[in-house]
């Protein structure tokens, strides 16, 4: 019988061949931890009776969701991250390196067929290369430390097939939006999500960690994609190992194989308090913003900040918005910096953080008021997902968040591009 | 495993895991019991003091989707909850839960209402609203769980057997 992606990399990391439904216990090749999660990951590690990591060169810990440290409790978690790191040699990410997940691809260590665990739910994003990547919590990651294992139940596949081409003005967020809203939160709940079709071959590799990433918003375990020249290329770019990638046999089979048309959708929006209360844009057009941020594992990457300064190039945002931008991590910052991105960005308005989470998980740089409107290019929306429950959030593309600082008001970015 | 008894304290569907704990204080300590302290705490401000131990959470579909945080199951266990039932459960949340040895009950929660005072029969596979009379049986644990459940949790089977023990379960 046929295998899908997700079957042959668990079958080769448990060593025979498996099937859905199996549960299974797998070598992994990565196992990730970021501030909100690595600390009590170690604290578990040494309850379990640990003393060394399985292999430190496969231990990363990323500083990032409250990155540089606001408060003294804070500063002293991440003291204990570096300690760890640096007694036991694993690959420490500290202060403005940037967002867990941007840091893991572009380690060159994550690639096609491997297997890799994150403390953190959009660990899905390794998917976009080929990698069986997903989230776990810091019990698990404990587990994984010590041993190099962990166990996962065989998930059945979603094949979804995506037709292009997009729209111009219409990008990668809006494509996943656009699915998240048909599939609803939990629409593929304990499933592997196998992304397929024109729509999705002709995104970048930036495009597809975005639709790769919110796999987790409906519910999914991964959310793979097949590897090919563009997958290859980061990683040659990104110094890149040995890896070998897998394809879902003909016959392979799924949990339900879905269709999309995306020739002619509008950029999406999803309003409060849920991922999958999506619209077209159109339908909210006019809503008054306060807050506009452009960063995150979703949307912080260049071609994300490329066109945010396209639109925003010679203009103002609105005098009664702020605009927050956090690069997804240091090369991402640095390579804006030298294109002239980030100084179209300030002289727009923009405020510039610290690459890291910040403002999309709440913790600083950027916390809204009560009754204030955000709109983001982040994944989540929930009731006070930025810190504060009386505010209220909408996710668009980065276009959409850049066009609407300017209006200070939801708008459809389409007019800004041409 | 012991059967379990309490009151319903009832939510609606997603509640996810920024409700459970919301991110603003779940960074800032490893402290649980403190951290309990706001459990739900958006969704109803008051939630922590009307607990009384053993008291049940009991939701709809796809409870604890969102982030990976296991603070989330940690709370609702350190706020003394007994046990959740929900129709449905987000992946993560439900590994964590059981890595955690908090019980995690799938059933059909439309035949309880708030205040309704629960028997929980894990062993047995079965929910007695006792208020109300019914029966409701629980969708069972695959045996893998059913071993990190039944050993107190992952870190607990991990003291017990220096490792994963599972094969052949
Ligand atoms: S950017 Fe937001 S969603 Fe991504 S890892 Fe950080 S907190 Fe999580």
């Amino acid at each position: 019988m046929g295998q899908t992606i997700a079957e042959k990399i668990l079958s080769q990391a448990a060593g025979r061949q498996v099937q859905a439904g199996e549960i299974v216990v797998a070598r992994v090749d990565q196992v990730m931890a970021q501030d909100g999660t690595a600390p009590l990951a170690i604290q578990v590690f040494r309850q379990m009776g640990g003393k060394n990591p399985f292999d430190p060169k496969r231990v990363n810990l990323v500083i990032d969701h409250s990155a540089p440290s606001p408060t003294e409790s804070i500063s002293n978690l991440h003291k204990m991250m570096r300690e760890f790191a640096w007694e036991h040699g694993c690959h420490l990410y500290d202060v403005g390196d940037g967002v867990c997940h941007q840091v893991m691809v572009e380690s060159g260590r994550v690639g096609p067929g491997c297997v890799v665990v994150g403390a953190d739910s959009h660990t899905c994003t390794y998917g976009a290369l080929g990698a069986f990547a997903t989230g776990v919590g810091s019990t698990d990651l404990a587990a994984a430390l010590i041993s190099g294992r962990l166990w996962f139940k065989v998930p059945e596949t979603i094949k979804v097939v995506c037709h292009g081409p997009l729209p111009p003005g219409v990008f990668a967020k809006d494509l996943i939006l656009y699915l998240i809203g048909r599939f609803t939160a939990d629409g593929a709940t304990y499933k592997a999500v196998e992304y397929t079709g024109s729509a999705i071959k002709e995104l970048s590799m930036e495009g597809r960690f975005t639709v790769a990433n919110m796999a987790v918003e409906m519910g999914a375990k991964v959310g793979l994609m097949e590897v090919d020249e563009k997958t290859w290329e980061w990683l040659r770019e990104h110094g890149g190992g040995e890896f070998t990638a897998f394809s879902s046999d003909p016959d392979a089979v799924y949990a339900k194989v879905v269709e999309f048309d995306l020739t002619s959708i509008s950029p999406q929006v999803a309003c409060p308090h849920r991922v999958d209360n999506v619209s077209p844009v159109e339908k909210v057009a006019g809503t008054k913003i306060d807050q506009a941020f452009i960063g995150t594992c979703t949307n912080g990457r260049l071609e994300d900040l490329r066109v945010a300064a396209q639109i925003l190039a010679g203009r103002k945002i609105h005098p009664r918005v702020r605009l927050v931008v956090a690069p997804a991590s240091r090369k991402v910052y640095l390579q804006a910096m030298r294109e002239g991105i980030l100084a179209t960005l300030v002289e727009a308005g923009a405020a510039v953080v610290t690459p890291g989470c910040g403002p999309c998980v709440g913790t600083h740089n950027g916390v809204p008021a009560d009754g204030e409107v955000v709109v983001s290019t982040a994944n989540r929306n929930f009731k006070g997902r930025m810190g504060n429950a009386k505010a209220e959030i909408y996710l668009a593309s980065p276009a959409t968040v850049a066009a609407s600082a300017i209006a200070g008001e939801i708008t459809d970015p389409r007019p800004f591009l041409k | 495993m012991q059967v379990l008894r309490g009151r319903a304290h009832k939510f609606g569907d997603d509640i996810n895991t920024d409700y459970i704990i919301s991110g603003k204080y779940k960074f800032k300590t490893l402290d649980m019991d403190e951290l309990a302290r706001h459990v739900m705490e958006d969704l109803d401000p008051d939630f922590y003091h009307k607990i009384r131990p053993g008291d049940f959470i009991v939701a709809g579909w796809n409870f604890g989707c969102g982030s990976s945080r296991e603070q989330a199951p940690l709370v609702i266990k350190h706020a003394r909850i007994g046990a959740v039932l929900a129709k449905s459960f987000a992946r993560i949340f439900f590994r964590n839960a059981i890595n955690t040895g908090l019980p995690v009950v799938e059933c059909d929660t439309d035949q309880i209402e708030a205040g309704d005072e629960l028997e929980v029969d894990l062993a047995r596979g079965v929910v007695e609203n006792l208020t109300k009379g019914v029966s409701i049986p629980i969708k069972p644990l695959p045996p893998v769980m059913l071993r990190i459940l039944e050993d107190g949790g992952l870190i607990a089977h991990f003291q017990k057997h220096g490792g994963f023990k599972l094969e052949g379960v």
